[in-house]
Formats: structure tokens, sequence, C-alpha cells
């Protein structure tokens, strides 16, 4: 018999593969050219096991939706992203790594202060935190690290004010969400580091119970603990979930975006003179299809046998889907879709993943980034690169891309 | 054009509501509502996108 998944004879091209160099927003070439010849192919990743890479739009679409594809990280076949990530996903369940039923009843319980109205109404509050943050930055030395003084902040304040989490604590989460995001921690300094977080909200939740307020971690525990629904440690891991989800992605869109808006001045331009909110939509809806920020893949494994375009995936196979190279499918998007066109109807991206894992968080995400991209640029008209853009670091090693510092001047 | 919707599927993502506000809303927990069943022409072009990008496919369209 042989077993597919530690058969290492066969010369599999390796996962992921590297950027080209000089071309910081671009994927990797070879899954440009998978994509065109084999775009459903099996990759060796870090453990040697060999899963599925999907790379085409419309398969992508298919298996993210289909039901046969299982989130369940505790699957044998699923392809975890690093060792640390496989001993994080053994320690601890949430909704992100559940099925349905089992994932859309514990969704569900979260999905209300998500919802687009609700997160419009924070709308006149987001606006405050950016403009407030640009004030500071404007008052300071310069240059400045963007990410630090303004792309991490905004995400930040938002998330703790919706989930009423002390945001003077921003060190200890930011410090362990960041250990938790690098492909190369080991195990126990990723099992470390979820502890800190579930101890730390798991306090905050118990605090909740006795002097509940208006926020999210409160209607856990009245709604969901106080009735037996959920245990106060699935409420504490549920909500590092929360906590740490829109974090790094949201903090490196803005980082990311702008260096991509500084790169192409048309493009800026365009934005720093858009009257009309649905242009500053568009714009974003490209920025998170460009730059697909969540490049370590979705990650899944199949509980059946499924057939798909000529190839038959087994049950018990890893899947892994290369999404930010599917924003770029030819099939799917007009003109060349490696160009950052703000105008383009991008609103068919996968930046968001597909099917019933699709981010809980997007209508947050949108209005983020729509004020953040509709202000800073507007206002600080002459904000620019303090260095050159060969001498950035880029986050190569993270499950979510970007930059690690970002000096800008005015 | 006829709109049906498969509340038991939606996943609250918001975008129908975001792209076609006079047709979709969302309930109390984030799911979806069908505002009406037969929106008015100009509204055709948003629920069609919505279905499109409904990642749980919960929009079902009919012509008549
Ligand atoms: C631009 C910013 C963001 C990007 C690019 C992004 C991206 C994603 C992606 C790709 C997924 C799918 C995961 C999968 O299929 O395996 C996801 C899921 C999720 N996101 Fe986001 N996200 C962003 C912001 C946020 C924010 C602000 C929150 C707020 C809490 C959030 C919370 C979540 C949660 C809870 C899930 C899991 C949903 C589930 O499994 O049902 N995200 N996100
Ligand atoms: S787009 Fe689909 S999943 Fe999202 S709210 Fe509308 S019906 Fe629900």
């Amino acid at each position: 018999m042989t077993d597919t998944h530690t058969d290492t004879t066969v010369e599999l091209p390796h996962h992921p593969s590297p950027r080209a160099a000089g071309c910081p927003f671009d994927p990797p070439p070879a899954l440009h050219a998978l994509q065109i010849d084999k775009p459903l192919t099996r990759v060796r990743i870090w453990d040697g096991s060999s899963p599925w890479l999907v790379t085409r739009y419309d398969h992508v679409r298919t298996l993210l939706g289909d039901p046969r594809v299982s989130a369940e990280a505790t699957r044998p076949g699923f392809p975890h992203r690093s060792a640390g990530q496989q001993a994080s996903n053994r320690a601890r369940r949430t909704f992100l790594n559940m099925d349905d039923p089992e994932h859309a009843r514990i969704r569900r319980m979260v999905t209300a202060p998500f919802a687009v109205k609700r997160v419009e109404a924070l709308r006149p509050s987001i606006q405050k935190i950016i403009d407030d943050l640009i004030d500071q930055m404007l008052a300071g030395p310069k240059p400045v690290d963007l990410v630090q003084a303004f792309a991490l902040p905004v995400p930040s304040l938002v998330i703790c004010e919706l989930l009423g989490v002390p945001y003077e604590d921003h060190d200890l989460f930011q410090r362990n969400t960041k250990v938790i995001v690098k492909r190369d921690s080991t195990p126990e300094e990723v099992l470390a580091a979820t502890t800190v977080l579930a101890d730390y909200l798991e306090d905050l939740l118990a605090a909740k119970q006795v002097r509940p307020e208006e926020d999210l971690l409160s209607e856990l525990v009245t709604k969901r603990v106080a009735t037996g629904e959920m245990t106060l440690r699935d409420a504490a891991h549920m909500s590092v979930l929360l906590l740490g989800a829109g974090h790094e992605t949201t903090a490196n869109m803005i980082a990311l975006g702008t260096l991509a808006l500084l790169e192409n001045p048309d493009q800026l331009a365009l934005l720093r003179t858009a009257d009309d909110p649905k242009v500053v939509a568009g714009a974003v809806e490209e920025l998170l299809r460009y730059l697909n920020v969540t490049h370590s893949g979705r990650r899944r494994v199949a509980r059946e046998d499924i057939e798909i375009g000529g190839e038959v995936i087994r049950a018990g196979e890893g899947i892994i889907f290369a999404n930010e190279i599917a924003n770029r499918d030819p099939e799917a998007f007009a003109g060349n879709p490696d160009e950052l066109d703000l105008t383009r109807d991008a609103r068919r991206h996968v930046a968001f993943g597909y099917g019933v894992h699709q981010c809980l968080g997007q209508p947050l995400a949108r209005v983020e980034l729509q004020a953040v991209y509709s202000t800073l640029y507007r206002r600080i008209p002459t904000l620019a690169l303090a260095t050159g853009i060969d001498q950035l670091e880029f986050k190569h090693d993270g499950f979510v891309y970007g930059v690690y510092e970002l000096p800008v001047t005015w | 054009m006829r709109v049906t919707v498969d509340q038991p599927k939606c996943v609250a993502s918001g975008q129908c509501v975001m792209l076609a506000p006079e047709v979709f809303d969302q309930d109390d927990d984030g799911i979806v509502d069908l505002l009406t069943a037969a929106p008015a022409p100009e509204h055709h072009d948003g629920v069609r996108e919505s279905a499109a990008v409904c990642p749980a496919a919960a929009i079902h369209l009919a012509d008549r």
C-alpha cells in the first residue's frame, strides 16, 4: 500500500514557494505557472506531506463551497501551516476549524455585532480613532513607522472597543499574536502565547460575569456561558480568535496598501481626489484582491472523494487554497489582473475566503479600510516613503503578508 | 425576477446587504432577511451580484 502523505520518492514542488525579488506585491511566480499548467496539483509542505494545491479561481470557489471539504484541523491529513500551528490547532478548537452544523451554531452566537448596519453605526467612532491617530502622528517627530503609529493601532482600538478589551493591555496581546502568526515559531512558543492570551481573556470574561458592560464579551458571558451553551474556557478561546483575527489582517492591509499606493501614484491620486464613497469602496475591494494579505492559504481536508477538473481528491487528503493567485486569475478578472486598478470591479475576490468560513469581520474590515484610505492620504497629501522600497523587510515568514515597518515622512 | 433566500445556509457575511440594501436586510443575529421577493428592475444588478458573491450560495434567482 502506498501512502501518498508520507511518500517522499516523488519530486513535488515545494510549498510555499518564494516571491520574485523586486515584486513584493505579486504572488510567487511558481503559483502563476501552476495556475496555467497544473491548476490542481500535489505539493510538498514542511512536514513532508503532500496536500493538493488549488490555484484557479473557479476551483477555489467550488471546493471552498463544498460541504465535503472540511476545516476540521484535528482530522488526519489536514495540512497544517507549521509545527506551531499544528500544536495550537490541537490545543484549542474554535469555529474557524469546525464544520457545519457545529460551526454554524457557534458562529451564529457572534454574528450580530458584525451585521452591516451595526458596523455602519460604528463608522463615526472609527473615523474619530483614525483622525486622532493622524493628529498624534502629525504632532510627533518624523520619519515615523506607520505600522506602529497607525496601521496596528487602528484595528486594535476598534476591536478592543467592540469586544470590551482594555486597549491599555495591547502590548500583551500584540506581542503574543506576533508569536502565533510567525511561521517559524516553535510549538512550545505558540502554545505558551495561546495560553497567555486565553488566560488573559478568561479573567476578563470572568470579571464581566460579575459586572457586564455593553460589549461583545459581556454578551458572550451573559447569554452563552450563563445558559450553559459554552464553557468559560471555550468563550475565552473564541475571544482569542476574535481579538486576533482582525489585527494582523487589517493592519497589514493598511501598511502594505499604503506602500502599494505610494508605488502607484496615479492610483493614489485617484483615491485622494475621490468624493464618491462608492469609488472608495471599490478601491478597498481592489486592494483586498490585489494584496490578498492572507497568503498562507485556506487549509482544508477532504472528508469524501471529490472529483474536480479531471482529478480525484481522495478522502483524507489535504487541500491548500492559494487565494492570492486565484485573485489574479485572468478567467475571473477582466483586464490585467496583475495590475492595481482601483476602478476595476473586484467585488468577487476571495481575499476574505469563500464558503461558510468566509470572514466574519468583513463588514468591519471594510469600514475600517474605507475610512483609512479616504482619510490618511487626504490629511497627509505629501506622505512619502522615508527609505527605499528595497530597504523594507517583508513578512515572507508570516501567515499574513505585509511589511514589518513602514518608515514614512511628509 | 423572483428572489428566494435560504436562511439556514446564510453565514451573515452581509455582502447582499451592502450590494442591494433595498432587497436584503439582516435580522438581529445578522442572518439574511428578504425585504421583497420581486425587486424593482433598477435593483436587479445588485441582486445578481449578491447571488454571485454570496459565500453560502443562499440566494436563489428565477426569471419571471
Ligand atoms: C482586511 C482584513 C481581513 C482579512 C483580509 C480577513 C481574512 C479572512 C479570511 C481569508 C478568512 C477565512 C478563513 C478560512 O476560510 O479558513 C477569515 C475568517 C475570519 N475572520 Fe477575517 N479578515 C479580516 C478582518 C477581520 C476582522 C476585522 C475580524 C473581526 C473579528 C475578522 C474575524 C474573522 C473570523 C472570526 C473568521 C473565522 C470565520 C469562520 O471560520 O467562520 N476578520 N478572515
Ligand atoms: S450574502 Fe449570503 S451569506 Fe451573506 S448575508 Fe447575504 S445571504 Fe447571508
